[in-house]
């Protein structure tokens, strides 16, 4: 069993040219270690959403990733205005992002639905006016698919 | 079906290079029209052209990330410097045409299922 590999990144609420900069680099790294095509892509859909998520809603946010033989763990943690209902969050269709955000093709209410749809555990915990933390897990082994 | 080059498309459909040249030999395995971003990510397939008229360099992210073979770009519109800088990096192509979506996408729906 290998160590669990750990990497961090940041990220700025509407600074919309890097997001993604994380998924990218989890897919490479994903890549290198051999992990199959359909598993990476159930990865990088949930995480490129969480990460546009930080960014059309949130002030900053954090990304932890631990990657180990069996799984990848993710969380997404930002400070920023909360989820005051994640069961409605939760809901396709239903979004809260601005104008401007939509405009951009962002903000269908697609963005949580697809994690849901890709990950194998989910866990949404928010505070109004704190933040958000989004924590899910793949895993890497078909057994775990 | 045949697999074509996104070179070929471009040949094809008399489309322009408007950057990411070096990712021409890309095979195409179909094609993916669509403005919402998520639904992008979440439907789109490897190796497909991506027809829409998002011009910002969020739609670079999606399309390293999903492998796309290219985006095509609609209604003569070009895109942002920094998405035309992603394209160069990661050698995945834009493409553009005067023609709009639905127009554009029969085209390239004739010609890669031909």
């Amino acid at each position: 069993m290998m160590e669990p590999m750990h990497l961090q990144y940041e990220l700025e609420g509407g600074n919309f040219t890097k997001a993604g900069f994380a998924s990218s680099e989890i897919k490479k790294v994903l890549k290198q270690l051999n992990v199959d095509a359909k598993t990476i892509k159930r990865i990088v859909v949930s995480s490129y959403e969480a990460e546009v998520n930080i960014v059309a809603h949130a002030y900053s946010g954090i990304i932890n990733a631990w990657i180990d033989n069996e799984k990848i763990v993710l969380h997404f943690n930002d400070k920023g205005p909360g989820i005051p209902d994640i069961e409605m969050a939760m809901q396709a269709g239903y979004s809260t992002a601005s104008p401007a955000v939509r405009e951009m093709g962002f903000g269908a209410g697609m963005g949580l639905p697809n994690i849901k749809n890709n990950v194998d555990l989910l866990e949404i915990n928010s505070e109004v006016n704190k933040g958000t933390l989004v924590k899910f897990t793949i895993g890497l082994t078909p057994e775990m698919n | 079906m045949k697999k074509h080059k996104v070179s070929e498309i471009v040949k094809n459909l008399n489309l322009k290079v408007l950057s990411g040249g070096e990712g021409l030999d890309r095979k195409v395995s179909g094609g993916y029209v669509c403005d919402l971003l998520s639904d992008v990510m979440g439907n789109s397939k490897e190796g497909q052209i991506w027809v829409t008229l998002q011009t910002h360099k969020n739609v670079m992210a999606i399309a390293s990330l999903r492998d796309l073979a290219a985006i095509l770009l609609i209604n003569g519109v070009n895109p942002d410097e920094d998405t035309i800088a992603q394209s160069e990096t990661e050698g995945i192509p834009i493409l553009g045409t005067d023609m709009p979506a639905f127009e554009i996408a029969g085209k390239l729906y004739e010609l890669i299922n031909k």
